[in-house]
């Protein structure tokens, strides 16, 4: 077909001023403003000191480092919950009631994040209703404090992240044919040798796109580790936060964003490397 | 193992165990918050003392329901007037984006597409952070330049609609691409034989067809927007949107008008995602 010039710059004019203005041009601010600072004089000049800050305070890089290995242990435990349940929707369960469990796999996604980590705040907190009933049932006799730790924002992270990892699992097994598992327990494979020959291989770019959305969601996730971790769990958002809104350190915090961005960018791009994935068929 | 192959009963048995579970991990904050928000009490916690509708309706003095809380009320229009004014704006880029990556060839193409999906895989709290940072030195660079001091590049109403367009728009163009995928571009061709210019094509063959998947995605955005935090937390400004507000709230201390508007937001999803998940379906029979 013929294309006229009139309809590719209509459409290209937006698109570029909204790629360019909105997500290029902040991004180099951001790499500029990090790289900014006060010579002795107190004048401003180009610097390195703010990422110097970063390696040589233990709290900034072991709360990156932290932040960085919680988000795996998350990715992990989404991973290890999200296959039996993905498998159980795709293949276990009646097929007739396939549309209703997605249907209440999602419904608690469309709710607000924030709903969601109130909802447990209110079910596990001192004077929660967790404790009201384990009191009542006389398995504790006074409250336990449950929220405010590591294993309870990690599960916070869990709970948040596992829709991403639930729904391309479900869509790649889906297309799983039954008659190779049929065939495989003919042969008298055990359950054990079936996962790991067969459904663990057919849904490796379901697991890789879960696994990358789970990550990034938990490396910069704020409200989830704000509200349910404890005051000794810091996440970096909350140094990124710090920096940016208590301390109007806008050049360290730009570094601390920088350098998650970084992390991010560079664990998105070896899953994609390992798996030999492109980033947009991760995405659709 | 699966549908087919007889199981043992322990086995079945446990993996159906496993996932009611699995469920009730899903569903059991939501609900707890949902039937709190009914309870006669200054806390939302347990015992129960009998079922009131305070939360929703008293007007004090001691308690006050969120249909008379002005401030809670307040933002939760304003979350509405963010999200309303982001859904157009995204739908009008995102469905120019799906027209220009489907349907037109220019140099370069690749490479603007990958950078189009980059909002994907960036953390909501650097999009903030960088927007905040480009407004602020935008906002200097005129003030300097002409003397005029542009409020919409403080953090304000406008600059947190600006940071949630942008990524959002990158959803709606997925959405619509993935329709424009399915047209058959033989009517097009159809039209334009028949004398139509490009432009007429597009308006009245191609965004006709388009329609469901526009709505669906301009539902998908509003969504998104009237839920969102992490990129909000950075530029708003005096006006601050529903889940800061109540974020706020949270971090403070927290009173069953909380669970009054989690309740409200619970049913109003739900009802938003069925109707959704309704014309998805009646779509693809």
């Amino acid at each position: 077909m013929k294309s006229s010039k009139a309809a590719l710059w209509l459409f290209l004019t937006p698109v570029l001023m909204w790629l360019v203005l909105m997500i290029v041009l902040p991004h180099i601010d951001l790499l500029i403003m990090s790289l900014r600072g006060k010579d002795e004089l107190g004048k401003p000049a180009w610097t390195l000191a703010n990422y110097m800050n970063f390696f040589s305070e233990p709290i900034y890089w072991l709360t990156f480092v932290r932040t960085a290995l919680y988000s795996i242990l998350t990715m992990l435990i989404t991973l290890v919950i999200g296959l039996p349940t993905a498998f159980y929707i795709a293949k276990v369960g009646r097929a007739r009631f396939q549309g209703f469990f997605m249907i209440l796999l999602l419904l608690p996604f469309w709710v607000s994040e924030l709903v969601r980590v109130y909802g447990w705040m209110i079910l596990l907190r001192e004077s929660g209703v967790l404790n009201f009933l384990l009191i009542k049932a006389g398995i504790l006799n006074k409250p336990i404090e449950m929220l405010y730790n590591d294993a309870t924002m990690i599960m916070g992270l869990v709970y948040t992240s596992m829709l991403f990892m639930v729904v391309p699992l479900v869509s790649v097994m889906e297309s799983l044919d039954d008659s190779l598992i049929e065939a495989a327990c003919d042969l008298g494979a055990s359950k054990l040798v079936i996962w790991r020959d067969i459904v663990i291989p057919h849904c490796k770019p379901g697991i890789t796109s879960g696994c990358i959305v789970v990550f990034m969601l938990s490396l910069g996730n704020y409200l989830t580790p704000n509200l349910m971790g404890g005051k000794n769990s810091l996440w970096f958002t909350e140094q990124i936060y710090n920096q940016f809104i208590a301390s109007f350190n806008w050049n360290q915090g730009s570094a601390f964003g920088f350098l998650l961005l970084a992390l991010s960018s560079l664990i998105i791009w070896a899953g994609l490397k390992i798996t030999g994935q492109k980033l947009g068929e991760t995405a659709s | 193992m699966i549908r087919s192959l007889p199981n043992t009963r322990g086995y079945a048995f446990s993996y159906n165990l496993f996932i009611i579970l699995y469920f009730v991990f899903l569903f059991a904050p939501l609900a707890v918050t949902c039937v709190l928000a009914f309870n006669n009490s200054d806390f939302p916690s347990l015992p129960w003392q009998g079922f009131s509708l305070d939360w929703f309706f008293a007007d004090g003095p001691s308690r006050i329901g969120i249909f008379h809380d002005e401030e809670n009320l307040r933002s939760i229009w304003t979350s509405f007037e963010t999200a309303f004014c982001v859904s157009i704006l995204s739908v009008i880029v995102g469905t120019c984006a799906a027209f220009l990556f489907e349907q037109e060839e220019f140099p370069f193409k690749g490479a603007l597409y990958f950078l189009m999906l980059a909002p994907l895989v960036i953390p909501g709290v650097i999009l903030g952070i960088s927007i905040l940072l480009a407004a602020n030195s935008a906002g200097t660079f005129v003030e300097d330049a002409t003397g005029f001091d542009v409020s919409f590049l403080r953090p304000s109403f406008w600059l947190v609609v600006l940071g949630q367009f942008s990524f959002i728009t990158t959803f709606v163009a997925l959405v619509v691409s993935a329709r424009l995928k399915k047209f058959d571009r033989s009517l097009e061709e159809a039209a334009l034989n028949l004398g139509a210019t490009r432009l007429e094509t597009i308006w009245y063959v191609t965004l006709r067809f388009l329609r469901p998947s526009i709505i669906g995605a301009g539902a998908v955005a509003f969504l998104m927007s009237f839920e969102n935090f992490n990129t909000t937390l950075f530029l708003v400004g005096s006006k601050p949107t529903l889940p800061i507000n109540l974020y706020l709230q949270v971090r403070d201390g927290s009173t069953p008008v909380i669970n009054a508007i989690s309740f409200l937001l619970i049913v109003g999803t739900s009802c938003l995602a069925l109707v959704n998940l309704y014309f998805n379906k009646k779509e693809a029979d």
